[in-house]
């Protein structure tokens, strides 16, 4: 499977695109999506809500399972993806496109510490 | 390392993902598995159940046997006809629920689940000490193919000679596909009518892929675990490990009409079962309870009354992909266990309303 290049990656297999500089968009890998099945339902930070890094801001529950969504980054939640929260399946079907999530304006100094493609194929690779 | 089934390689050339299944990688899903709950509930699926522990009993006294090992009457099922039962401990606790098919006057085959197989196989074999009878664990040769859904009679009787009006549903019969020896049972696990293919498990690709063919008319899609939990938790069928487990008795499943006291003979847990039968105790009972919105009650999740006090225990739950909300199944105290009455389920927090309803969540049409 293919992970954009211009993607940063988390270990709890989120992509983050910093390419706008107003706004990072996030979403969660195709190989999170396979793992998960059938994405059913999708909970969102609310516009405006401070995120953490690290800290669970939202869910994404398919048939079989629940996971928690973690904040790649500081930073304030600007704005969601209301097509994914009507059609929770756009996560499987265009994880890296439709399937975004949410898009965060990172804090000044909370530019977040990612992995390239690269490492982040090696690290799925090892899990 | 887990055990791969005899149709692997047709698996794995289906694209299939693989779960780890009580020692067994097992297909989980091919593509979408709600496109395949779907498939089962419009059309078919064809699931690989090779996972599935089978233990024949043969010889003059396996009905005796039988009728000893487990709670159910296994001398009164005629050949040909299967029952469903369980096998408890002395204390009464479930080890495994079973499907038994007499196939004929001294022969049964045992079908227990993939998780509780060994164990099983080593307490009939104690069990049938000093009966006439042989007892044979066949789980590592034989596979399972089941083919499920309203459409599975027009593929199975494209394939056989077997007589499926004659076939009742919790019936078998010897047949082949292919020229290919195979045990066709009327059972399965989904709400559907459906058939289940015992076959020799180096056959069982070559089954696998004249069904297929067969299928390819009718709407027939390979389907995997992941669909196969979800089709029967609508048809409210009781799954080993989340309703059932060794710390209850069939009486505490609200499945106490598959004990039979009236045996010839003891058997296995009939003490504590009578005594469990006549406890005067707060028993709970199985329900179903539905809820609305997205997110599903699941397995361990608390059952709330009106006071926000636990009254129970979720033991599954998901989305219904047929009906589109939130069902689950819980042990509920029978104050609070009547159909319409409202509760509610902690979901990571969240007090999420339910309500009680009938099982099955899901009937098909007649």
């Amino acid at each position: 499977m293919s992970n954009p290049e211009n993607l940063g990656y988390t270990t709890d297999h989120e992509w983050v695109d910093l390419g706008d500089p107003a706004a990072a968009t996030v979403g969660v890998t195709k190989y999170a999506a396979d793992a998960l099945g059938d994405v059913v339902y999708v909970q969102l930070p609310e516009v405006g809500a401070t995120l953490t890094t690290g800290e669970a801001c939202g869910e994404i529950e398919s048939t079989k399972s629940v996971s928690d969504l973690f904040a790649p980054a500081d930073g304030v939640v600007v704005e969601i993806n209301e097509a994914v929260v009507d059609t929770p399946e756009l996560v499987n079907t265009d994880p890296f496109g439709d399937g975004w999530l949410f898009r965060v304006r990172v804090r000044v100094d909370g530019e977040p510490e990612l992995l390239d493609a690269a490492a982040y194929a090696e690290h799925t690779k090892e899990g | 390392m887990s055990t791969p089934s005899p149709l692997h390689s047709v698996h794995e050339a289906l694209g299939a993902s693989f779960t780890d299944f009580a020692g067994w990688s097992m297909p989980l899903r091919y593509g979408s598995e709600l496109t395949e709950h779907k498939a089962v509930r419009t059309a078919s699926g064809l699931f690989d159940l090779s996972h599935m522990g089978e233990i024949e009993l043969t010889g003059p006294e396996a009905a005796q046997a039988l009728d000893f090992a487990l709670v159910g009457k296994l001398s009164a099922v005629k050949p040909g006809k299967a029952r469903y039962t369980m096998i408890c401990d002395a204390e009464g606790g479930v080890l495994d629920d079973l499907v038994v098919y007499r196939l004929a006057a001294d022969r049964f085959m045992v079908v227990a689940n993939a998780s509780n197989a060994a164990t099983v196989a080593a307490a009939l074999r104690e069990r049938a000490d000093g009966f006439a009878v042989e007892v044979n664990d066949r789980s590592a040769e034989l596979a399972l193919i089941a083919v499920q859904g309203p459409t599975s009679t027009a593929i199975i009787g494209s394939v056989t000679d077997a007589d499926l009006d004659a076939l009742a549903y919790y019936a078998s019969v010897p047949s082949a596909i292919g020229g290919i020896d195979i045990l066709l049972a009327r059972t399965g696990y989904t709400g559907e009518d459906g058939f289940e293919v015992y076959v020799d498990g180096a056959r069982a690709p070559e089954v696998w892929r004249l069904l297929t063919e067969a299928g390819q008319e009718h709407g027939l899609l390979p389907a995997g675990l992941a669909c196969r939990d979800t089709l029967r938790l609508e048809a409210g069928m009781p799954l080993y490990g989340n309703e059932l487990s060794a710390s209850f008795t069939p009486f505490d499943a609200g499945l106490g009409r598959v004990v039979k006291f009236d045996k010839a003979g003891g058997f296995v847990g009939k003490e504590a079962l009578e005594r469990r039968r006549d406890a005067d105790v707060e028993t709970k009972v199985l329900v179903g309870l539905v809820g609305s919105g997205k997110r599903a009650p699941r397995h361990g999740y608390a059952v709330l009354d009106g006071a926000g006090a636990q009254v129970g225990t979720v033991t599954s739950g998901a989305l219904s992909p047929t009906l589109g909300h939130p069902i689950a199944m819980a042990y509920v105290p029978v104050a609070v266990s009547e159909p319409g009455t409202a509760l509610t389920v902690d979901i990571r927090g969240t007090s999420a309303p339910v309500e009680v309803v009938k099982l099955p969540f899901y009937q098909r049409q007649a």
